[in-house]
């Protein structure tokens, strides 16, 4: 690599104002792109690796930011030229993608007319060439069909979709870089699996060099030529892939690599196991330990559903009569036995979290049966659901909407023990002091907000909020998907030592299939509302029989560098949609036993 | 393990005010607020002791006169002493104020909790009853309530309450909307709460900060609007004196006497201003998530 970068950053610090201070976020990082080179910068969320995304475009806010430092661009150094030269560098030299596809284009124009407006702007082509460039462009991101989407809406395009369009259009100008905040974050993983291969095939086709910024290290490892480890601000290691994958040198690093959940790492054994734990000092590893034996099997199940359904109908016209029903659950069955994690896995739209909310009757179900613990839930009245709940938790995905910000934690903690009057003020405080204990935090924090913790910690109270009954299964409704990777490994350890001590019986909901992997007895594979298949973890990760659990199986970035090579195959195979016209008979659905309790859907 | 995080519920419940209170003494803007109406609340409530001019007695001989050493503010076209029509009006401009607003308050959050809470037909009902309200101008409906209850301050003071009342709902109602898709709603209900407790401790205090903003700012609607319908003869009745009185008086002399729309314009100006700065600094204080 003796050629000049495309871009050279040089001690670039970034501070933000903040009360009237000046809060360096981003110290002294260095590095260089190459042509045709993909630099990831990966981190945790606060490392900054945003920020500094955002400091090579200038996308700060001027009065509340300050960017020192060098930053070349193709022979010119953004920070000495004025706002205006600036904006003929975005979008023209170096090229931007964000995290939500969703909200990144503007509703109110066709996506054919956002992209030839760069055309227009940018290249001075007439209208008419810019449209012929357009749908060159659409095709190039593989959208189907082309010339005929380009009078579409954002809102008839699908997330994928729309992810796709956002790279034609950065692509509009040729940029000698792209920068990619988070492109894949939002999306779903096999859609995500189509997006990294598309990037990397138009990298190779126009020979552009790629900035990448992920949090996923399974994702940097199949992108990434180079490699960029930030923390707190700074960029602690950076080096090629490979070398950070296997020779990371920073304890940071390595602590970081060892809590990332792998695919296939469980292949020999028998029971769920704990993360690693990496000292951030030291970097020593300590040895995990798996969780044994604690399944009441042949016992009754604590939870047992039978051919649950739920729909949610589907109104429009004047009159709003129901035209359809969405069939966002379709006759499940399952059993989940004392102490026993069984996961439900899937993609977005699958129908895996409404089955959570429609068995703690969050969600009323069309029909079906749900025992739990001697109660036949959904049979019961007002009162009757209300005992129930002490039997049943549930533990939500974003730590950050899942506690009353009015309420002080030992108040959120207390309160479910407080209102089924399971004890007196007294025996109240004692068990919110003991719950915080059990979740790894000290009692002395009842006192304050949830605003004043971490995502991590509030997750945790939440944990000791749910436990606060005593209850026998927990619902954990993508419990862990929006932590960060190394909090992420110590709240499934959390989850893991809690099914130990206290027998609990995990319904855990989740499209992360390395976490699954890692902490289930059983799994259960949902595809548009139904379950494809289901069986013990071991034979369905090494033997998976439905094509949609390949397909899952094979989509989940591995953080294995030397698999970087491998290619899926560009598809354009959307998540299809589980509305169907009223008066639709659900087909009846045949299983095939393919060892002891692993059974696949076959018609 | 005795530490003050363990103290019982009442304890951390005057912690939580003790809380708001330091937080509301650090902030200078919300004590200038708190300062302004204290004063003008003073004036009202010793307007009897004060050594002031009779607000009621007429002078032939002082017409129109401007400020001076024996009427400080001027007198009005019936040679009345502004300074005490000032301060007695004082009473009746904040309580036309404060009560109109409490009242619409308190009848219009509920309603706006219950159609955002529970949706459907309930939602329908209470939604379309306050769009219905909400056609009609605030005046005119406030005017129209007013006359049907008979002239009083006091059912001036309802009929504006009655008036600024689908606002409260309807502002109510939206911010519920937002609140309940919030994990924290549904997880209340996976606890066993029942809807009135879900509504009271998980809702409402998450729905506050725009009410108290839009209720500051509807006492200034309310003090105007008592004026105008003093000024039809529905509230204040004369000759007790009210600012809106007494500015709507003043419209007419505005060349030849500017002071008398000089003094009540600038008391309202300067209570308004002070029911806002004390309702920011209010909402800041109230929410845990402001340092």
């Amino acid at each position: 690599m003796s050629e000049v970068p495309v871009l050279s950053v040089k001690n670039l610090n970034t501070s933000f104002l903040v009360d009237g201070e000046w809060k360096n976020v981003v110290r002294d990082v260095s590095f260089d792109v190459y042509p045709g080179e993909t630099v990831a910068i990966v981190g945790e969320s606060g490392s900054g690796k945003s920020v500094t995304s955002l400091s090579i475009m200038r996308l700060l806010a001027a009065n509340t930011s300050r960017i020192e430092g060098r930053i070349m661009l193709s022979g010119r150094n953004l920070l000495s030229i004025s706002e205006k030269e600036m904006r003929g560098v975005r979008g023209n030299d170096a090229s931007m993608i964000f995290q939500e596809p969703m909200t990144s284009l503007n509703p109110i124009f066709t996506i054919g007319r956002q992209i030839s407006e760069v055309l227009t702007r940018h290249k001075g082509l007439s209208k008419a060439q810019a449209r012929a460039e357009t749908v060159r462009l659409l095709e190039k991101v593989r959208i189907p069909n082309a010339g005929a989407r380009f009078d579409d809406y954002p809102h008839q395009f699908s997330g994928g979709m729309r992810q796709r369009v956002m790279i034609a259009m950065a692509l509009a100008s040729k940029p000698k870089l792209l920068i990619a905040d988070e492109p894949t974050t939002a999306l779903d993983v096999t859609i995500q699996g189509q997006i990294l291969d598309l990037i990397k095939l138009l990298q190779e086709e126009e020979g552009m060099s790629v900035l990448f910024v992920t949090h996923d290290m399974g994702v940097v490892a199949e992108i990434a030529d180079r490699t960029i480890v930030m923390y707190r601000g700074e960029a602690v290691e950076s080096g090629p892939t490979e070398e950070i994958f296997h020779r990371g040198k920073h304890p940071y690093t390595r602590a970081l690599l060892s809590a990332v959940p792998r695919l296939g790492s469980m292949q020999n054994r028998r029971w769920p196991t704990r993360f690693p734990v990496v000292d951030v000092k030291t970097g020593e590893v300590a040895e995990p330990s798996e969780i044994a034996g604690t399944v009441a099997k042949g016992r009754t199940p604590v939870l047992a559903v039978k051919n649950l359904v739920t729909r949610f109908p589907v109104r429009s016209g004047l009159f709003a009569r129901q035209t359809g029903a969405v069939h966002a659950v379709e006759n499940i069955s399952f059993d989940l036995f004392q102490g026993e994690t069984l996961s439900l896995v899937g993609e977005s739209g699958c129908g895996k979290s409404t089955t959570g909310r429609s068995i703690m009757r969050l969600i009323e179900p069309t029909g079906g049966d749900v025992a739990l613990d001697g109660y036949d839930v959904l049979r019961l009245d007002q009162t009757g659901l209300r005992n129930m709940r002490k039997t049943i938790q549930m533990i939500f995905q974003d730590p950050f909407s899942s506690l009353n910000p009015r309420m002080t934690v030992g108040a959120a903690i207390s309160e479910p023990f407080v209102k089924h009057k399971l004890g007196n003020t007294k025996e109240a405080r004692e068990k919110t002091a003991d719950l915080l204990l059990k979740v790894g935090l000290s009692p002395d924090m009842a006192g304050r907000y949830p605003h004043e913790f971490s995502g991590g910690q509030r997750q945790r109270i939440a944990i000791a909020r749910a436990l606060s009954l005593d209850p026998k299964v927990i619902v954990a409704d993508e419990s862990v998907s929006a932590l960060d990777v190394s909090i992420k490994a110590q709240v499934c350890n959390l989850l893991l030592d809690l099914q130990q001590s206290l027998n609990l019986a995990f319904l855990f909901i989740s499209h992360d299939m390395a976490v699954v992997e890692r902490v289930s007895h059983r799994v259960a594979v949902m595809y548009l509302g139904e379950i494809v298949e289901i069986g013990p973890r071991a034979a369905v990760f090494d033997n998976p029989q439905h094509p949609y659990t390949k397909k899952l199986m094979a989509a989940v970035p591995v953080p294995d560098p030397s698999r970087r090579g491998i290619r899926r195959g560009i598809s354009n195979d959307e998540l299809k949609s589980p509305v169907r016209s009223i008066g639709y008979q659900p087909p009846k659905r045949q299983y095939r036993e393919v060892s002891d309790g692993h059974l696949v859907q076959v018609a | 393990m005795t530490t003050i995080d363990q103290a019982p519920p009442v304890l951390a419940a005057k912690r939580e005010h003790s809380r708001a209170w330091r937080k509301m003494r650090k902030n200078k803007s919300a004590l200038v607020g708190a300062v302004i109406i204290l004063f003008f609340t003073a004036l009202a409530v010793t307007a009897p002791i004060l050594p002031i001019i009779d607000p009621l007695a007429t002078s032939w001989s002082a017409i129109r006169k401007a400020p001076s050493a024996m009427y400080w503010l001027g007198t009005d076209d019936l040679g009345r002493d502004i300074l005490s029509r000032m301060i007695w009006g004082a009473q009746a401009s904040l309580m036309a104020g404060v009560f109109s607003v409490a009242i619409s308050v308190c009848i219009g959050v509920p309603f706006g909790l219950v159609a955002g809470y529970f949706g459907g037909w309930v939602d329908m009902v209470i939604s379309r009853v306050t769009e219905a309200l909400l056609a009609m101008p605030f005046l005119i409906m406030a005017i129209a309530l007013a006359a049907f209850l008979g002239p009083s301050l006091m059912n001036a003071m309802i009929a504006i309450g009655l008036s600024a009342m689908p606002i409260f709902v309807r502002l109510t109602r939206g911010q519920v909307l937002a609140v309940k898709t919030e994990d924290y709603v549904e997880g209340a209900r996976a606890v066993g709460l029942n809807h009135l407790e879900i509504m009271l401790r998980y809702i409402l205090p998450n729905v506050m900060a725009p009410i108290i903003v839009q209720a500051t700012l509807t006492i200034a609607t309310a003090i105007i609007a008592e004026a105008s319908l003093s000024f039809l003869g529905l509230g204040q009745q004369p000759p007790a004196a009210s600012w809106g009185s007494m500015l709507n008086v003043a419209k007419n002399f505005l060349n030849q006497a500017p002071w008398m729309a000089m003094w009540p314009g600038a008391a309202i100006f300067l209570v308004v201003i002070g029911f806002n700065l004390l309702g920011d600094g209010l909402r800041d204080a109230l929410d845990p998530r402001e340092a």
